[in-house]
């Protein structure tokens, strides 16, 4: 008899009706919101301060080259000792004092400037100013040895280099950093989901063990059908929850930013950033148009097939495991040194996907851990945005299917014999007798 | 009269440790049998073959006539000594679930789970979650799902713990009016008084093996000695034990009486008959107390494994 129904029914509503499991859906996108508005506001708060840099230049040759952004206002001190000024930029609460000594020659005065102030100041600022009277300084220079400005500023020859596949595909520099994000968040989704969803399978073993149902299961049905019942339950229940996420999330976020009026496009991921930076280099000169021309030059069919393939795939392989473990054990503080083993590749994919992927998509080490089965889903998924071979990606995807047959098989041994033993901790020396009973 | 259930030459190893040792059981259709032994001698294991939770090394275990295969799950109804039920579920969604999970269609499962929890009383369960219930309520569920599906051959192992007395004495007639149905029934339990009071065959395993199998007036009669228990009034005891003494084999009884006995057991020979002894007493003083002295299992129980 299939049984298999009836027990993915059982397993998909009794963890979508637990009530931690409501209160976790609903409660996790607002969390989330709330979060990201407290991030958003205090971006938006520090941006608004405005810092006053006090400058003493004993020199004369640079305070007047330094003109006030929005968020940085200059303060040039005149006739004053070094004492004083200190004394009065801390008084005015001012962000620092730049002090320029006065010397002879352009070389020494550039070995003789100072930033005091209360705290250590950020990169940014010290940077800034440095380019400034570098600049300021180096042009100096060139006028008194004679050398026309406008005449280097004429011949400075900006170059941009065009990239293209040679099946005459178009590419750019934005295009990498959208398949870059666009890849590791695939990646990385797959990645949570396995440990969240992961250790609920593992729970509900458990709690079949404890509860002492197991035996009563099992005279009806197999327990290979249970397991695989208990996993695709389970899984489903994960889809709904990530469903309802993304939705809320969605919602909220819209609610919130109109409420509250917080510019949400200020709010900045890592990703986002290296995206902004690119884009506002003037020498590259993008433009919006161009992250999305570069988002629609992503292989889109073959990465959404290949995402649900891989993600079901190595999200079962992983679920096997978890399933193994949970009947392996009595209660969740043993499962400790069994979960090490199956987090290590997990972690070791994310790692390469970041690391290796990024620097070289398609070299050894990508290509070889996107076929090895417990690192391919995460890593293959990172591999895909750069375009890999559709033989590749077949062989890889039937590699993880045979695995997880495998690994299926053997679970359900490590669980048929594990869910009817009570008591001992197991070693990984009986786990593997087990398999032979 | 056939036999439901034929084990023939089981036999189950784990690792270095033999559970079953060419284990072969007949159990008569529409019997209880009571399945005995002590802890670990391998009845969890034996049963679990039957329910094909376990594979056996070897041998054969034949249902109705037929090689045990899947089909029979849904003929076999099964009472573990280790149950349990999903505590956050409601009593009435998780009796439809395991009960569809033998096979029966829901609107079925639901009419006979109305039915049964009507018999038991139950009936105000339906909608409880099982942690709500108190263990010996939890059994009554677990009974019902049992046998709910009707199977011809229902093992029951330890069904009476967690009842308080009243409660176990319903579930003992629930049993005997199943056998009475056609159903026939393994018992498998430490407490000797109710395999008394229900067995009509018994077996006995020891360290993985079978050491004793039949119905259970034939092991007793196999095991009787012979012995009688004596109660006789008399002025002179001393005197009237040596008597007896020189006569039969004699050594001291003890059961409660009113009066003052002289109380002594009485082993004939093969050559002696009760009417002689008891003719012989009759003529020595006012007898009280005549009973054969018939092994009880709990005897027969310990007496086998000992000398095992």
């Amino acid at each position: 008899m299939n049984h298999l129904p009836l027990i993915i029914k059982r397993e998909y509503l009794n963890k979508v009706r637990n009530k931690s499991f409501i209160i976790m859906t609903f409660l996790s996108p607002i969390i989330f919101v709330v979060l990201i508005g407290v991030v958003a506001y205090l971006t938006q708060l520090n941006n608004d301060k405005i810092r006053v840099i006090s400058v003493l230049d004993e020199s004369g040759l640079v305070k007047n080259i330094f003109k006030d952004t929005g968020h940085t206002v200059y303060h040039v001190l005149e006739q004053m000792s070094l004492k004083d000024a200190k004394a009065l930029s801390k008084e005015t609460e001012a962000y620092g004092l730049l002090h320029i000594d006065k010397m002879n020659d352009v070389k020494t005065i550039a070995k003789h400037i100072t930033f005091y102030s209360e705290e250590s100041p950020s990169i940014n600022t010290i940077s800034d100013l440095e380019t400034q009277i570098e600049s300021k300084l180096t042009n100096m220079t060139l006028l008194k040895n004679g050398v026309d400005l406008d005449m280097i500023n004429a011949s400075k020859i900006p170059v941009e280099i065009a990239q293209e596949s040679f099946d005459g595909e178009k590419t750019s520099k934005i295009d990498s950093v959208i398949k870059i994000a666009f890849g590791g968040a695939l990646g990385y989704l797959l990645f949570m989901f396995i440990i969240i969803y992961g250790n609920m399978i593992m729970r509900s073993v458990i709690e079949e063990k404890t509860s002492r149902i197991i035996e009563v299961i099992i005279s009806s049905v197999k327990p290979v059908q249970l397991m695989l019942g208990k996993i695709f339950g389970t899984s489903l229940a994960g889809i709904t929850q990530f469903l309802i996420w993304t939705i809320l999330g969605f919602v909220l976020m819209l609610i919130v930013s109109a409420v509250f009026g917080i510019d949400l496009a200020q709010v900045q991921t890592p990703h986002q950033q290296v995206v902004r930076q690119a884009m506002e280099n003037p020498e590259l000169n993008m433009k919006i148009q161009d992250v999305l021309t570069a988002f629609y030059n992503l292989p889109l069919f073959n990465l959404v097939v290949a995402f649900i393939l891989f993600f079901i795939g190595g999200y079962l392989l992983y679920s096997s495991f978890y399933a193994a473990i949970g009947a392996a054990v009595d209660n969740e503080t043993d499962t400790q040194q069994f979960m090490m083993p199956v987090i290590m590749p997990l972690v070791l994919a994310v790692y390469i996907g970041i690391f290796t992927v990024v620097e070289d998509p398609h070299g050894t080490i990508s290509t070889v851990f996107s076929f090895i089965p417990l690192t391919s889903p995460v890593v293959m998924l990172m591999r895909i945005p750069f375009g890999v071979p559709i033989w590749q990606q077949v062989l890889s995807f039937s590699i993880l299917v045979g695995t997880f047959i495998l690994t299926v098989w053997f679970a359900a041994k490590i669980y048929r014999v594990g869910i009817l033993m009570y008591g001992k901790k197991p070693t990984y020396k009986a786990l593997i007798k087990w398999m032979k009973y | 009269m056939s036999n439901l259930l034929e084990v023939n030459e089981v036999s189950k190893n784990f690792d270095n440790f033999t559970a079953l040792n060419k284990v072969s059981l007949s159990v008569p259709k529409g019997s209880i049998f009571g399945l005995l032994g002590p802890n670990g001698a391998g009845k969890t294991t034996l049963i679990r073959i039957i329910n094909q939770i376990t594979m056996p090394d070897s041998g054969t275990v034949f249902l109705d006539g037929e090689a045990l295969q899947g089909k029979h799950i849904k003929d076999i109804g099964y009472l573990p000594e280790e149950r349990g039920l999903y505590k956050t579920m409601k009593v009435g969604e998780q009796a439809l679930y395991l009960a569809q999970l033998k096979g029966l269609s829901k609107t079925e499962a639901k009419a006979r789970l109305k039915y049964w929890f009507d018999r038991l009383d139950i009936g105000d369960w339906w909608n409880k979650k099982v942690q709500e219930l108190s263990k010996g309520m939890a059994q009554k569920v677990q009974f019902v799902v049992t046998v709910l599906h009707e199977p011809k051959l229902l093992i029951f192992d330890e069904p009476f713990s967690g009842f308080d007395p009243i409660n176990a004495d319903i579930i003992k007639d629930e049993i005997l009016h199943l056998r009475n149905q056609g159903a026939t029934i393994i018992f498998s339990t430490h407490r000797m008084e109710s395999v008394e009071e229900l067995c009509d065959d018994i077996a006995l395993i020891n360290k993985s093996n079978k050491i004793l199998e039949g119905k259970l007036v034939d092991v007793k009669r196999q095991f009787k000695s012979n012995t009688y228990e004596v109660g006789i009034r008399s002025n002179n005891q001393p005197e009237l034990r040596q008597e007896l003494a020189q006569k039969f084999n004699v050594s001291n009884a003890t059961f409660k009486t009113l009066e003052n006995e002289l109380k002594l057991n009485i082993k004939l020979q093969d050559n002696e008959k009760s009417n002689d002894l008891l003719g012989f007493l009759a003529s020595k003083g006012e007898l009280s107390h005549f009973v054969e002295l018939i092994p009880s299992v709990n005897d027969i129980f310990i007496q086998t494994v000992k000398n095992n």
